[in-house]
């Protein structure tokens, strides 16, 4: 069972690499979604799977009575679904609201706060024809980027 | 007095709730936050105060027994970088009383800032390392909230990078969490101190280790791995900058001295030689990236990832007078970056600009805050007497005695470019009498969009907690002893664990390893 759990982390974590490296920001949400799931199996997976007893000890006994499963992996890991799914809800409103400041969901041309490369064309705020293609395509991660201008080398 | 212990906690925590149940009224929210601010230095400084006279303390919340339970616990280095958290948190209310548009201070601000400052000192005194993730996120998520404030198009862009590396740093930090309790079983620090040293299987546990350099250094910003927060700390509103400069990255380098002084004590000349040379890399690159910048927030940003290299050779170099000159400086740093980057607020917004193309003269129009930059920035560049010369001389004394030259002659290059680049903003920005024409760049033009010489308001709200930042670098540089008696005795601490190991287990506690006396010692 360990085997099988350690290859479904070793799988997930590695979509989640893949993801986060594109330039598409929604990709990278994605991606960071799946990373937090691959972490919180590896947790599951570190805290050894058994099929022991449930941990709870009777009323009048001071500890348990045999070999119980270990219940604290499971609440680590509702711990920190809880948060990843906080930070996760942040963060995709923020990269609407990205999208809705820069016109982009490309991060190289997300150059508002930094200055941009020499030469590279960045998206402007009235550019019409990424908010008609974008309206529809931008939250399923494809498209969107595909709209602005490659960054000149 | 135990509860002074939990006051770093549940004070800010209780500041923030409040200000939440007041949202609509902006006066008594005010209030409430500055006087929780108040309250929280007052209390930190009793802990401090506690905890140098009487040692360490400890305490089980819910009367868990040490290994089992989450230990909360103060030794001199969390109780001092409480206090100054604490401190740095008032001063930032002063300052974004002056500072701040109504629009922001009134949609969350003042919860925000308590958030923050509950995650900081909960990161600062808790004694389980899973508790630490936690406190980390809490941070983290009150720091999102403060970056994005007010929610301009440059500050959307500037936390868009801000949230997805601190994302993916929390999520590194909760894999090496994971991995080290699948290994050693346990989660509370005091607990893992005693195993890991004594685990069989060094290797997987270096490797874990290296996972934690790796998850806290994207915390504190060290090469290559700052890139963050230089494209992001210039955006927010003066005061969020200066809170986020003075404590984020600092709560990383805590993590990292609590971790490899008690836990990974085995295995040291892999991971100490790997900070000197991360160290050694971000000190210089820090610092070139500051000289070549001409925006004054984005100066200062780079400056402070420098500063977090130097603090990483002093515990890289793994002897006490190293790790007395990296605390040293830590305290040093936390004050004169704060101070700075509320000076940076103050000059954009009485020359109406960010960029020091177009910035001139402030040294005749505003002599005072003039001289208040120049201490601080004096201070940065670490020319005696002020606050940043002292842990200079301790470290690279240090990393001579170590015989570690090329560190030695890191620091004393990255301490010279320093010089340059705080000389330059002062020559351009200060001494300049006329902006030259031509200079201001087409570029530079958009960004500047935040203020045409807006009239200042409040304008003693903002100098006041700039000056008091300022003259206490100039104090902590002129009358050094305390501070250097109080590092020193604390490095030697953390590099001889005995006392923090005792106070959370008890004394059978620490002489078995499994743990079982402790259980047994505090169920009295």
């Amino acid at each position: 069972m360990e085997n099988v759990l350690a290859i479904a982390v070793g799988v997930l974590v590695a979509c989640a690499v893949y993801l986060v490296l594109a330039r598409d920001l929604v990709r990278v949400m994605l991606g960071l979604t799946i990373l937090a799931n691959g972490v919180n199996l590896l947790i599951f997976t570190a805290g050894r799977v058994t099929r022991d007893a449930p941990p709870l000890i009777p009323g009048d006994a001071q500890g348990p009575a045999g070999v119980m499963a270990n219940p604290l992996p499971q609440a680590l890991i509702l711990t920190a679904i809880v948060i990843s799914f906080s930070l996760t809800a942040f963060a995709l409103v923020l990269t609407y609201r990205a999208y809705v400041a820069m016109r982009t969901v490309d991060v190289d041309a997300m150059r508002l706060a930094e200055p941009a490369y020499p030469g590279q064309r960045l998206p402007r705020p009235g550019d019409a024809d990424v908010a008609d293609a974008g309206a529809a395509g931008s939250e399923t991660g494809d498209g969107a980027a595909r709209n602005v201008p490659e960054a000149a080398q | 007095m135990t509860w002074l212990l939990v006051a770093p906690i549940a004070l800010p925590m209780a500041t923030a709730a409040l200000c939440l149940l007041v949202w609509r009224r902006p006066r008594a929210q005010r209030a409430i936050s500055l006087t929780g601010a108040v309250a929280l230095v007052l209390a930190s400084a009793g802990l401090l105060r506690a905890v140098w006279t009487t040692g360490p303390m400890a305490v089980q919340p819910g009367d868990w027994a040490a290994p089992y339970g989450i230990t909360l616990i103060a030794d001199p280095l969390s109780a001092l970088l409480a206090f100054l958290g604490a401190l740095v948190g008032l001063g930032t209310v002063v300052y974004a009383l002056g500072d701040l548009d109504r629009g922001r201070e009134f949609t969350g601000f003042h919860p925000l800032l308590h958030a923050l400052l509950v995650g900081v000192g909960g990161a600062f005194v808790t004694g389980d390392i899973f508790n630490l993730y936690v406190w980390f996120e809490v941070m983290v998520i009150a720091a999102f909230g403060l970056i994005a404030l007010g929610g301009e198009d440059r500050q959307v862009d500037g936390s868009v990078k801000y949230v997805v590396l601190n994302l993916i740093a929390t999520t590194i930090l909760l894999t090496a969490i994971g991995l080290l309790y699948g290994i050693t079983g346990t989660l509370n620090m005091a607990d893992l101190a005693q195993v890991v040293p004594a685990h069989p299987d060094q290797g997987l546990l270096t490797a874990v280790a290296v996972l934690f350099l790796v998850a806290f250094g994207m915390k504190a910003a060290v090469f290559p791995m700052y890139f963050w927060l230089p494209a992001s700390y210039h955006t927010p509103a003066a005061a969020v900058s200066a809170v986020f400069a003075a404590l984020l990255t600092k709560a990383g380098v805590y993590a990292i001295i609590r971790v490899f002084t008690l836990i990974f004590t085995e295995g040291q000349a892999y991971t100490y030689g790997a900070m000197l040379v991360v160290g050694v890399l971000t000190m210089l690159t820090g610092v070139l990236g500051a000289i070549a910048q001409s925006d004054l927030r984005r100066v200062l940003s780079f400056n402070l990832v420098s500063g977090i290299g130097f603090i990483l050779i002093g515990v890289g170099l793994g002897t006490v007078l190293g790790l007395a000159g990296a605390l040293y400086y830590t305290v040093h740093h936390i004050v004169v970056m704060s101070a700075l980057f509320m000076a940076a607020g103050l000059i954009q917004r009485l020359g109406g600009a960010d960029g020091l193309d177009r910035l001139h003269g402030f040294y005749l129009r505003e002599p005072w805050i003039a001289v208040l930059f120049f201490i601080a920035a004096m201070s940065l560049a670490g020319v005696p007497p002020l606050s940043g010369f002292w842990p200079k001389v301790i470290v690279v004394k240090a990393s001579l005695a170590e015989e570690a030259y090329i560190v030695a002659a890191a620091a004393l290059v990255t301490g010279f470019l320093t010089l340059y680049s705080m000389a330059k903003v002062w020559l351009l920005a200060f001494w300049r009498s006329e902006p030259a024409p031509a200079s201001a760049g087409a570029a530079a033009a958009p960004r500047d969009t935040q203020g045409e010489r807006a009239p200042v308001h409040g304008r003693r709200l903002l100098v006041a907690p700039m000056a008091i930042l300022a003259l206490a670098s100039l104090g902590i540089g002129l009358w050094a002893q305390p501070l250097m008696v109080f590092t020193e005795h604390t490095a030697r601490d953390l590099l001889a664990p005995d006392t923090y190991i005792e106070t959370v287990l008890g004394e059978n506690g620490a002489a078995t390893a499994d743990g079982e006396g402790a259980h047994d010692a505090a169920g009295e």
